[in-house]
């Protein structure tokens, strides 16, 4: 019963917050709003993966590259000159093919947001399988570099591949209509639907993750953050879990980065980035690891402040000193952080060093 | 009829035979110590049946089925249980929660039903969590349920321990040292328990140091040296068995 009236509660929240920008003639808030609710998405599967399966990833980044930029190039790049290639034919029987006229009247032949959507998920699932069976073998700093190297692996391809665009990245890229009347896009006519997608999405995906730490499934998984051999005795397929879990979190990556795509017209590589994986770690640390609200929370301010540019040209410094003190005063989250306690604890150092100088 | 066979069983770490040609067996329903000096092998046997540790050579037989070669989760999904030496509780998880682990194999929800939260997980669910605390209750501490396993005694949590495995409805129960680190009214207390446990028709075979509670509850021993088997023989014959006296006290 807590459980839905923090759901609840959260659900008026976000319904204050786009009356508020309403009445206050502040509808623009709403934008970075709506990014910051598909960051979120993807930092709660994260948290899900480092705080409760236990295991770190800084190559999320490249999850949510793989679901933009396939989904970009996919619904963008014009498909005429293969038309006569099998696959393509094949695509357009199945009514996966959108043909219309670009802005010159030449012939514009793309395929559906929706198959793109598909394809750019499933595809963001199969590499975090594949890569995950041998990677997951491996245990802190080793992952940790493992997975970093997967995300400088997506960083340089989208960044040196002509098709997603090389630096420019690939932009006008079409609005995404998910139903008849409900359209991802960033037309200005549209942010209050868009803010509301945005956030029934990332709500929906915090009730399903919540779901899954309260079941038998998130027990295995935490079991195997507290004592993996332990978990192992137990009956707990460890290897297969914590599979399951980086597939998981990569999906809700590359939905994450289909939607912020349509949503924004455009991805760059940027968003592939190491810079951004750390970031997304650094949210779900500040949030308390093990705490899907906290990373939910962080995510949303955290990244509301950056995208208002509130860090100016400071931002990945910001990201990165936020890392460090996190690490150093509040190991477990912000929220923990009791700051009469660390008071103490600092000014009672000092005295220490003082008398040790004596 | 024996549940547990264990057949010229070997473990070498480099130059060192840790196991050496062991073989006995475990009969369906009996209390079985294994006793020995410290780096006798006896917990690195544990290990080789469990699982955790690859055998050089040999076999081990549990319900027809061979040990060898399985990971730690394929054997415990074949009935065996296990605790340790040093006691690994889950971190971060009540201990509750902890013997409700202790349930997995004993039931299904997967991550999509599980997510989706059908209707059938939560009656699985609700079973879980009555079971465990049926066995909390059994070892006399529900009233701990709800706090950090971590944070109980060392007793609490071997008791705790003892549910989780208890939990997982094992046909073997393989205990590694249940009486370490404990006095001796707990010792008697812990001695009571393997019976009751054995009662429950669960085969136990043990690991111990402690010479009164393996002659109290065994109905059969096996004393190792140095990686090797010197005797196996009831209680009270190994009580008076001169190899065995001549290690455990010198000659």
């Amino acid at each position: 019963m807590k459980n839905y009236l923090s759901l609840l509660l959260l659900l008026l929240v976000v319904i204050f917050v786009q009356l508020l920008t309403s009445w206050t003639d502040t509808l623009y808030y709403l934008t970075q709003l709506t990014m910051s609710a598909y960051y979120s998405l993807l930092i709660i599967g994260l948290c899900v993966v480092m705080g409760y399966a236990g295991q770190i990833s800084i190559g999320h980044a490249g999850f949510f590259a793989i679901g933009g930029y396939l989904s970009a190039a996919l619904t963008t790049r014009n498909l005429v000159a293969h038309q006569d290639m099998v696959l393509v034919k094949l695509m357009d029987s199945a009514g996966l093919l959108l043909k219309g006229q670009d802005i010159y009247g030449e012939t514009l032949v793309v395929v559906t947001p929706w198959a793109a959507c598909v394809f750019a998920i499933l595809t963001a699932a199969l590499i975090a399988f594949i890569l995950g069976i041998p990677v997951l073998k491996l245990k802190g700093h080793y992952l940790a570099m493992a997975t970093l190297g997967f995300g400088i692996i997506i960083y340089r391809v989208v960044l040196a591949s002509e098709y997603f665009g090389e630096a420019d990245g690939i932009s006008e890229v079409p609005g995404f209509t998910l139903l008849p009347g409900l359209t991802i896009s960033g037309d200005f006519g549209s942010r209050i639907p868009n803010y509301y997608i945005s956030w029934g999405l990332l709500i929906i995906g915090l009730v399903l993750l919540r779901n899954l730490i309260d079941s038998r499934v998130g027990r295995a998984l935490r079991a195997i953050h507290g004592a993996e051999d332990a978990a192992d005795s137990m009956g707990v397929d460890t290897a297969r879990y914590k599979l399951y879990t980086f597939v998981l979190s990569a999906v809700f990556a590359a939905i994450a980065g289909v939607c912020l795509t349509h949503y924004n017209g455009g991805i760059g590589p940027s968003e592939a980035g190491v810079m951004k994986s750390v970031r997304y770690v650094a949210i779900v640390a500040v949030g308390g690891m093990a705490h899907l609200w906290g990373a939910l929370t962080m995510g949303i301010v955290l990244n509301f402040l950056s995208l208002r540019g509130i860090f100016g040209s400071y931002d990945d410094a910001v990201f990165g000193a936020i890392l460090i003190l996190i690490m150093l005063f509040a190991p477990n989250g912000i929220l923990s952080l009791n700051v009469r306690e660390l008071w103490k604890r600092m000014t009672a150092k000092e005295k220490t060093a003082l008398e040790g100088e004596g | 009829m024996a549940l547990l066979e264990l057949n010229q069983l070997e473990k070498r770490f480099g130059g060192l035979l840790a196991v050496s040609d062991v073989s006995f067996s475990v009969n369906e329903g009996a209390i079985k110590a294994v006793i020995g000096p410290n780096g006798a092998g006896k917990t690195t046997m544990f290990n080789l049946i469990a699982g955790s540790l690859p055998a050089t050579s040999g076999s081990v037989y549990f319900d027809d089925a061979e040990l060898i070669g399985q990971k730690p989760f394929q054997i415990a999904g074949l009935g065996v249980a296990r605790t340790y030496q040093s006691i690994k509780m889950f971190h971060g998880m009540t201990a509750l929660e902890n013997v409700m682990v202790g349930r997995h194999i004993q039931s299904r929800a997967g991550f999509l039903s599980s997510m989706f939260k059908l209707g059938w997980t939560r009656k699985e669910e609700k079973k879980i969590k009555e079971r465990a605390m049926e066995l909390l209750d059994l070892l006399d501490i529900s009233d701990y349920a709800d706090v950090e396993a971590t944070s109980l005694s060392f007793g609490q949590q071997r008791a705790v321990e003892l549910a989780r495995a208890l939990a997982m409805e094992p046909k073997l129960l393989l205990l590694d040292e249940p009486a370490a680190g404990l006095n001796i009214y707990e010792t008697a207390e812990v001695g009571r328990l393997i019976t009751k446990i054995r009662d429950l028709g669960i085969t136990v075979l043990l690991v111990e140091h402690d010479m009164s509670l393996v002659m109290d509850i065994s109905d059969e021993i096996v004393v190792l040296s140095f990686g090797q088997m010197i005797a196996e023989d009831i209680p009270t014959a190994i009580q008076k068995d001169p190899e065995v006296i001549k290690i455990y006290l010198g000659e």
